[in-house]
């Protein structure tokens, strides 16, 4: 395999940025700075952003929309079907995305992620499987999540946990709110987050187990977080752009394609939310991507399937972020890769001598408009479809290759 | 096409939130008229003769039903019901196909009653013609909320500076909506009563007052609007028993002293008695409002039908 150099980049990793040139070697970076290109193919960046790849949290393995979005790995929820709660199941999601993507299996915490009987965790772990989740709902049974979470403890393994209660949320599809009240959808209160977290927090307390939270969207469950983790407890959290840039008025008019779970929230949770990944109480930006086929998304609001696709625009809307100030570009490259990265042991996220050659090229100031119906992958079910944006994804390179 | 002077200049009717005052006054005009047709031995007015309506109810209803039958048919147009359950029709594609092959059959108007919120606009969005909503889910009712403001207008005069107090489930209320949005658009002061667990949050955002002890909330009331309670949610879930519902919610002689005087007391029906309402109150010709809310209902909608279908008229010409 022929040499690899890009020339006169903005080398931008979580631990900060500098111009130069970066050389890849037999899949691995090989130097960085000032490089002889040597016999090396050359591809010249032109002052555009080099990163590493991002590693995104998934629903569904969608390898166009993933490489269009700049990820090369993808920690895939175990919510699939069937669900990935089978050793062989995980062997095989672990394959899917190769050699263009590499997908990071979370093992199903239940079988059947039925929220009753543990999971064969420690064979899961053996199969691939990086972490353990709960998938699209919380474990409802307390005894069972203590459970759980003593048994990862003990396997080392990160607990992945949706924070919402279930007995709350039961029949909604909207936060309890002006906006859900007057389009009479059904609807349960936003305190449904916290008190999840917070059950879930004293019982990984409790367990000495390391807590993930999977998607934090709420005032309240980012100061539950930011103060567990003052008082030295393991525990992250992940929320996506549409949180952060949309509230529950997206809804308005019925608009299915705004139907996310959790439900958007209030003005209020979206700017504390916004500190929250200001101050790296939230320390990872995921997309969560769920395409939804247009069936299931053509419905009256409350019947239409929640999720939307997001791998493909988690970059640009993540960028705006940037240009709010809430973070600069190298720590909005540590909220996209390396912490997680350093969470679930997974190869990438820095720009080192010897990292894998996993890398994104970007335009942070292109500027372009997300339609739905042009967006490559699955689905174009988005909330965000009409949004002018800024920032093109140019290039994603895994393990030294382009992909295309 | 809509010219810039339409009194009524929307295609369809799905709902009162956004209308202008005016807009709800033209409506109310143009029903006042037909109540005296309905008066008359001989109702027939037909100006909708040709025209095809189709009732698609996807919800069971006897009484909206009917009503939209009987306008229909005093308009001259032919009617045909379609009662569809929910179930059968309500996931997948099915739906937006339902209105598809409604809408080969070239009605001229639609009505339907849909359990879901936002599915008659979802729908109307796929027809070439009007579409009037008879209720979706728990969004709104606006051939309701005008019958209703019909009611009061007749009995008082007027709807600016009434004080009306709606009361009992309005969380799952399509009713109370439709009217907190035409009441509050028409100057009157508009009072939520019910207990917390069937007040929705947020109801203030609609101009409601909201209030949750039954005495201070019709305190003073020239109306008093009562909501069914729909017993299926009188398993312990929101309120504890009929009984104790009754107790506290339920509108008697003694409690409705709190009100006016000459208060008017109204019901969307079907009513339980001794539930959200005594009988002697139901009952009492004086102040009971009940029945004529549902002759204003057919004039309404014979109002809605004949407003909905003029360009169309017009086309035909």
């Amino acid at each position: 395999m022929r040499p690899l150099l890009i020339r006169g980049a903005r080398l931008v990793d979580g631990d900060g940025e500098r111009a130069g040139d970066l050389l890849i070697v037999e899949r691995r970076i090989a130097a960085l700075g000032t490089v002889d290109a040597g016999g090396a193919e050359v591809i010249e960046a032109a002052g555009k952003v080099l990163a590493p790849g991002i590693i995104d949290t998934a629903f569904r393995v969608d390898k166009a929309a993933t490489i269009a979005g700049g990820i090369t790995g993808v920690l895939l929820m175990p919510d699939q079907s069937p669900v990935l709660d089978e050793p062989a199941l995980v062997e095989r999601a672990e394959r899917l995305g190769k050699p263009q993507l590499w997908v990071h299996p979370l093992a199903a915490a239940t079988r059947g992620l039925r929220g009753s009987e543990l999971a064969e965790l420690a064979l899961l772990r053996e199969a691939g499987a990086v972490a353990v989740a709960t998938g699209r709902a919380a474990i409802e049974d307390a005894n069972v999540m203590l459970r759980l979470l003593r048994y990862a403890a003990g396997l080392g393994l990160v607990v992945v946990s949706h924070g919402e209660n279930v007995a709350l949320t039961a029949g909604a599809a909207a936060t309890e709110g002006e906006a859900a009240m007057r389009l009479g959808l059904p609807a349960a209160p936003a305190v449904a987050e916290a008190i999840q977290i917070a059950r879930d927090l004293r019982l990984a307390a409790l367990a000495g187990a390391r807590l993930h939270v999977a998607c934090v969207t709420t005032a309240e469950g980012v100061a539950l977080l930011r103060a567990a983790r003052a008082a030295g407890q393991d525990v992250s959290a992940a929320t996506t752009p549409d949180y952060l840039l949309l509230n529950e008025g997206a809804v308005t008019g019925y608009r299915s394609f705004a139907r996310l779970s959790p439900p958007l929230r209030s003005e209020r949770d979206r700017l504390a939310l916004r500190e929250g990944v200001a101050d790296g109480t939230v320390a990872m930006l995921v997309s969560r991507h769920d395409p939804r086929s247009a069936e299931e998304k053509r419905l009256p609001f409350a019947d239409a399937a929640p999720g939307a696709a997001g791998a493909a625009t988690l970059l640009p809307l993540a960028l705006a972020l940037v240009r709010d100030g809430v973070l600069d570009l190298p720590g909005l490259m540590r909220a996209l890769s390396a912490t997680a990265a350093a969470r679930f042991g997974v190869p990438g996220g820095r720009l080192g001598v010897g990292e894998p050659a996993d890398l994104l090229l970007f335009d942070p100031d292109a500027p372009w408009r997300i339609e739905a119906d042009a967006l490559p992958g699955k689905a174009g079910n988005t909330p965000f479809d009409g949004l002018p944006v800024q920032g093109r994804v140019l290039l994603t390179i895994k393990g030294g290759e382009v992909q295309r | 096409m809509a010219s810039i002077d339409d009194p009524f200049p929307y295609r369809h009717l799905l709902a009162i939130e956004g209308m202008k005052p005016w807009e709800i006054g033209f409506l109310l005009d143009e029903a006042a008229q037909w109540v005296d047709v309905g008066r008359r031995a001989r109702k027939h007015d037909d100006r909708l003769a040709g025209l095809t309506q189709i009732n698609a109810f996807f919800e069971n209803s006897t009484r909206t039903l009917l009503s939209f039958e009987i306008a229909g048919k005093r308009l001259g147009a032919d009617v045909v019901n379609l009662s569809a359950g929910a179930s059968s029709l309500k996931k997948g594609e099915t739906l937006l196909d339902t209105a598809l092959t409604l809408n080969a059959m070239r009605p001229d108007v639609i009505v339907i009653r849909h359990e879901a919120s936002g599915a008659v606009g979802l729908i109307a969005e796929k027809v070439d013609c009007p579409v009037l909503n008879a209720g979706d889910g728990r969004h709104e009712h606006p051939t309701q909320a005008l019958l209703d403001a019909l009611t009061i207008r007749r009995r008082k005069g007027r709807l600016e500076g009434l004080v009306v107090a709606i009361c009992g489930d309005i969380l799952h209320s399509r009713v109370a909506r439709s009217n907190f949005h035409l009441l509050a658009a028409m100057g009157a002061e508009v009072r939520a009563v019910a207990p917390p667990t069937l007040m929705p949050a947020g109801v203030a955002a609609l101009g409601a007052v909201p209030f949750t002890d039954m005495e201070a909330g019709i305190a003073g009331a020239d109306v008093v609007m009562m909501l069914r309670l729909q017993l299926e949610r009188m398993d312990g879930a929101y309120v504890p028993s009929t009984r104790e519902y009754f107790r506290t919610f339920g509108l008697t002689v003694e409690r409705l002293r709190a009100a006016k005087p000459d208060c008017l007391v109204m019901h969307p029906g079907p009513m339980n008695r001794g539930v959200e309402i005594d009988s002697a109150v139901a009952d009492d010709i004086q102040r009971s409002a009940i029945s004529e809310q549902v002759e204003m209902g057919v004039a309404v909608r014979m109002a809605c039908l004949d407003v909905l279908t003029r360009g169309r008229r017009e086309e035909g010409r």
